[in-house]
């Protein structure tokens, strides 16, 4: 197998992978190929435990795929790595810390040896950033649910990572404040760049915030299909109702049924 | 507001202390029958000097075995939490253990210790207080959410690591929670061997004479001693929870 592509952050070349149980390998990834471009954003949307989150787990280096190469920024990924933020459904923010403290958990881990007004300081400009100024010396139960998902993505993004990975980050939010949270997204990228691939269950988040969606089929998952989202950010809100989304939207969810084996292609 | 939230809990025990009184004289219940509040202050005054020596005795043999299962416990549990072997071999272990009703533990091991009072007393109390906080923590750190590892875990943090900065201080408000179980269990391991033993030491053992002869003042007077003692040793636990946990209440509470 070669090498990675130059200019692509992210690939994941002919990647299969099988859970061992009891009744025999249950296979969840089968020849999956991905390609994230440095500074863009890769939405993956399918079927209900199509084996999404394998997937990130994969790229974290928590896991080392039975078949193929997960790359990263031109090295093998066959460990955990510093340079990977993650954020997940549930925030999981330390309740034991404040705000700011829980943000900077990462840098304890990643620059031990960074001094602490440093390290204060970074954690402090994301939380602006995210509109949680102020918040910095809450603990987490005295937010609601969407200000610990904002800190939950500074917590992700605080050692600067090569790939931010979210895991379904707004699945359980309610929808205006979901929607909140997609242009925070693109505000975020627009003064902090960042590669990143987020796995979500909502077709318009992938459109609104991906440069490229990636359909995976039913599992064992494959890539059914790339689409491309040529649009630049950051994106008004009002993309959302254009003609081109509601356009894609609706191929996109032709590709999900055919990868549910509802329609025949 | 606040006056009632200490009188109302006040009036509540002078009615019960009230009725009391009124029981035994309406009755006319003599000392060796059953004794009344009033007897209570007459026997502290006569066997104050034993109080307080029988007293300290319960009082360190019971922290020092309730230190000693806290060790333990903490350690065992943290075994059983992180490897999932050693939780399917311990675990049948330890509820065989714990089902075995302590009273017929004090016995036998004081066949194998003859003599050694104090050992035996704290031994006791250890081993009736050891089983909550190994099962709190063993719970604790076994249903710790996979995404908190994970975090860290990408990171390139070691199990260390995440054991220290995540999996420990989240298991606190469940390892106190279990340590006021603790308590209360650890005073009944104290009072079992010093009851249960001849020429034993502590209150159990002021108890045990005083029920020799029927001297009801005495025994309530024992039993009101055991249960401030009790009382002290549980607001101790929860000052020290309010201290290292108190992340876990909500505020108001």
């Amino acid at each position: 197998m070669k090498g990675p592509v130059l200019g692509n952050l992210i690939e994941i070349k002919g990647v299969t992978h099988a859970y061992k149980t009891k009744a025999g390998p249950f296979p969840v990834l089968r020849d999956l190929n991905i390609a994230i471009p440095e500074g863009s954003f890769c939405a993956v949307v399918g079927p209900s435990g199509c084996g999404k989150s394998t997937l990130t787990r994969l790229i974290a280096g928590l896991m080392i795929p039975d078949e193929g190469e997960v790359w990263l920024h031109g090295a093998l990924v066959k460990q955990p790595r510093k340079t990977v933020g993650m954020a997940f459904q549930n925030p999981v923010l330390l309740e034991w810390r404040t705000i700011l403290q829980n943000v900077m958990l990462p840098l304890e881990i990643v620059a031990p040896g960074m001094p602490r007004a440093q390290k204060e300081a970074r954690a402090r400009a994301l939380l602006a950033m995210v509109g949680l100024e102020g918040f910095e010396g809450k603990r987490p139960s005295e937010l609601s649910g969407g200000m610990r998902q904002r800190a939950s993505l500074c917590r992700a993004l605080v050692h600067k990572p090569d790939i931010l990975i979210l895991d379904e980050p707004f699945g359980a939010l309610d929808a205006f404040t979901r929607e909140d949270l997609w242009q925070t997204m693109h505000s975020l990228r627009a003064r902090e760049p960042f590669t990143a691939l987020l796995i979500t269950h909502d077709l318009r988040e992938s459109v609104y915030l991906g440069d490229q969606v990636v359909v995976l089929s039913g599992r064992p998952a494959t890539t059914q299909c790339v689409m491309e989202v040529p649009i630049p950010g950051p994106r008004p809100l009002e993309m959302l109702y254009a003609p081109d989304t509601v356009a894609r939207l609706a191929r996109l969810r032709r590709e999900i049924q055919i990868a549910q084996g509802r329609e025949v292609a | 507001m606040d006056w009632k939230k200490v009188a109302v809990p006040l009036v509540a025990v002078l009615i019960l202390l009230v009725l009391w009184e009124a029981l035994v004289w309406v009755m006319g219940w003599p000392d060796y029958k059953m004794a009344s509040p009033s007897d209570l202050g007459p026997a502290f005054i006569e066997f104050q000097h034993l109080f307080w020596l029988y007293g300290w005795q319960t009082l360190w043999r019971t922290v020092a075995g309730l230190a000693v299962a806290v060790v333990f416990g903490t350690t065992l549990g943290m075994v059983m939490g992180l490897s999932r072997m050693l939780n399917d071999a311990l675990y049948p272990l330890l509820v065989g253990f714990n089902a075995i009703p302590k009273a017929t533990v004090v016995p036998v091991i004081a066949l194998m210790f003859v003599g050694q009072h104090d050992f035996n007393t704290v031994l006791m109390a250890f081993l009736i207080s050891f089983f909550p906080i190994a099962v709190s923590v063993a719970i604790g750190l076994s249903t710790l959410e996979p995404e908190y590892r994970d975090i860290l875990r990408s990171l390139g943090a070691s199990r260390f690591t995440v054991f220290w900065k995540i999996a420990l201080p989240k298991t606190l408000p469940e390892f106190f929670g279990a340590l006021k179980v603790a308590v209360t269990l650890a005073f009944i391991g104290t009072n079992l061997v010093e009851i249960i033993t001849p020429h034993g030491r502590g209150l159990g053992h002021l108890f045990q004479s005083a029920q020799t002869n029927s001297d009801f003042p005495l025994m309530f007077a024992v039993l009101l001693a055991l249960a401030a003692l009790g009382i002290a040793l549980y607001y101790v636990v929860v000052a020290l929870e309010r201290l290292f946990a108190g992340w876990a209440m909500r505020p108001g509470h």
